[in-house]
């Protein structure tokens, strides 16, 4: 009895050590994001303060109303910003899903030559820093006059995004057995309706994932936005931060505030697509 | 109503040929196993019928029309897969009705067909479910019926059975059969299981290596395999073969054994042979099937027994062969039990050792 007694004791204290590290773990990775929430709305001297205040005194909406305020008062243009962005990242993520769904599926189902160096080399590229490729970037765009415009930062993102987008796609092609469009072509579809009545909606949480990657990729981009975009015509928000900033001083709070309209629509996409991310949707089609 | 035809069809995949200009012809509404090894080319056969993968020479009817050019969805086939290929996505009624949805069938004929195949297969309480929610055997019947609702000239199986257990893989191929009966189509049907062709075919076509081996019905293949490939493949437990040299219209083996030659068989003085003999045909005396005529006797000691209920496998030795016997209405052996055991020639096989080939009198 002794024995199991102290078996259980083991077990339920392995199980609150479980606990305690995930509860440490979640607070190291969400402590950041919600102080930056959290500063958004206090006022300066609370946020500069040292030792930090931990328990807020007072809470007020004083950045937002600034930010959202006229030139003089702190104000940015937020609404252009989030239009820029929007825009951006929007058209950049359906270019970079289309050639990523046309590249994934060819690398999964068709044979060709050279098909795993041209792979590889789509890999290869992630490995190149962002920034290294900025001035590059910079100086063939001023040349051809596309600084400072959403097609410039566009075509930038999808490059950025594709060779991501054709990996993740491919995965999720090779996922989905060859026969299910073989069985569709016997029952009547063409090449391309097999396709996009079969193959494309059983693999559509995996492209929708692909999307949310690419949306976020190009959503949060700071580096090469904050080289390849001049003026309010096409900065991002991302680089909109940098509003906040002047010669002597740094506005934290309207920084804060920027930051939190910037998360909100990737929260929002985020849970609005993790409806179709449910996993195992391929199970159940073959064999079990 | 529709007869398929190959004539020389060959596939290559590059310079590796596999299947090297096969004919076969398939009356309406026989059912026809295509029965083999994995790599023999039966599934590759079958993939070209369905027009799944091209062919690289001869001509392939379905019908009076020559379907070696035509797409899958213009040949007027079902084929029904090894791993059931569901749409996951849909439900059962959807999966049913696709082939109709494309074809721009109307929602009532499509309710109509889908009704029908449902009943057929015992498919209607399960129509709302996806097939993920399906036991094996169930998807299996809806993989069935997607194939049926659409009147095909002819249906596919690409080794529908093998992803089930034993109990419900009987259950099935009886489904199967009465399913034949039912629809009255042509059926093709590759299996690498001797079982499942023996109880499902009208006829049999043994393939190995590209070549058909030999085509017959059942029991033909059974009882006159054309060489010990066919002998072998067909048959559980497979058939004995034991090396000899013809002597003084004996097979001797290499212990000093001999046996007669079996009737229906010629065999040249001298000439190196096998010796076939299933295990139906070499019986412990006393625990034999009713007797025949053309026995043979020879003693023969047992090494392992396997208790069937009905019957026991028995393992012994003749020549250096391990041979397989059944013993009828059995009692326990010991192992090591030297035992005498009859023989039906009238049943026996013999071979030329070199070829292969079953040495019958024309």
């Amino acid at each position: 009895m002794d024995e199991n007694r102290s078996h259980r004791l083991q077990a339920n204290a392995l199980k609150i050590a479980h606990l305690l590290t995930l509860f440490v773990a979640m607070m190291i990775i969400c402590t950041p994001g919600l102080w930056i929430v959290l500063n958004s709305f206090r006022p300066t001297v609370e946020i500069m303060a040292k030792p930090p205040v931990w328990i807020p005194n007072e809470l007020n909406l004083d950045h937002y109303r600034a930010m959202f305020g006229g030139i003089g008062e702190g104000g940015v243009p937020v609404l252009t910003y989030f239009r820029n962005s929007l825009i951006i990242s929007v058209t950049s993520t359906i270019i970079a899903l289309l050639v990523g769904m046309a590249g994934g599926y060819a690398f999964a189902r068709y044979r060709f030559r050279g098909k795993s160096a041209i792979f590889i080399g789509l890999m290869v590229t992630r490995a190149v820093p962002g920034v290294a490729l900025s001035l590059p970037l910079f100086i063939v765009y001023a040349r051809i006059g596309i600084i400072d415009t959403h097609f410039g930062m566009i075509i930038t993102y999808v490059a950025m995004n594709v060779p991501f987008t054709v990996w993740l796609i491919d995965g999720f092609f090779r996922q989905v057995p060859k026969e299910l469009a073989e069985a569709a072509e016997i029952d009547g579809c063409t090449r391309w309706q097999a396709f996009w009545k079969v193959e494309f909606p059983v693999a559509k949480a995996g492209i929708a994932s692909a999307g949310i990657f690419a949306f976020l990729t190009s959503w949060n981009e700071y580096a090469l936005a904050s080289q390849l975009t001049r003026s309010v015509t096409s900065k991002t928000m991302p680089v909109g931060l940098l509003d906040f900033t002047s010669e002597f001083t740094l506005n934290w709070g309207g920084m804060c505030a920027l930051a939190v309209l910037m998360i909100i629509p990737a929260l929002i996409l985020t849970f609005l697509v993790q409806k179709h991310l449910i996993a195992g949707l391929t199970f159940g089609g073959v064999k079990g | 109503m529709a007869e398929v035809h190959l004539e020389k069809v060959v596939k290559k995949y590059g310079s590796l040929e596999v299947v090297h200009g096969i004919d076969l012809d398939i009356a309406h509404n026989e059912f026809v196993v295509l029965v083999g090894p994995s790599g023999c080319g039966k599934s590759t056969t079958l993939r070209m019928i369905a027009g799944l993968e091209g062919i690289s020479g001869g001509n392939i009817w379905i019908g009076d029309r020559v379907v070696n050019d035509l797409p899958p969805r213009a040949r007027n086939i079902s084929m029904v897969f090894q791993n059931y290929a569901l749409y996951p996505h849909m439900s059962v009624r959807e999966n049913l009705g696709f082939s109709l949805k494309i074809a721009g069938k109307s929602a009532a004929e499509i309710d109509a067909a889908v009704d029908e195949a449902a009943n057929i297969l015992s498919l209607t309480p399960l129509m709302d479910r996806k097939p993920g929610a399906l036991s094996g055997g169930q998807r299996q019947r809806v993989a069935m019926g997607r194939a049926i609702v659409r009147h095909p000239d002819v249906f596919l199986f690409d080794e529908p059975l093998s992803n089930l257990d034993a109990k419900l893989r009987t259950q099935m191929r009886v489904e199967i059969k009465k399913l034949h009966r039912k629809i009255k189509t042509t059926i093709i049907y590759v299996t690498h299981d001797q079982v499942e062709a023996m109880t499902l075919a009208d006829r049999i076509v043994i393939m190995r290596n590209g070549h058909i081996e030999q085509q017959g019905t059942p029991l033909d293949v059974f009882t006159n395999p054309v060489n010990t490939f066919v002998a072998t493949f067909i048959g559980s437990p497979p058939m004995n073969l034991i090396d000899g040299v013809v002597k003084a219209g004996k097979v001797v083996f290499s212990d000093g054994t001999s046996l007669p030659i079996p009737t229906r068989y010629h065999a040249d003085e001298g000439q190196r042979v096998q010796f076939g003999i299933r295990a139906d045909n070499i019986m412990p005396v006393g625990h034999a099937l009713p007797p025949e005529d053309h026995m043979a006797e020879l003693d023969m000691t047992v090494s392992i027994s396997e208790p069937l209920g009905t019957e026991t496998i028995l393992f012994g030795e003749i020549s250096g062969t391990e041979i397989q016997a059944k013993m009828f209405n059995p009692r326990p052996v010991e192992a090591g039990e030297t035992m005498k055991f009859q023989i039906t020639l009238d049943k026996c096989h013999l071979f030329d050792a070199e070829s292969g080939r079953a040495l019958r009198d024309a």
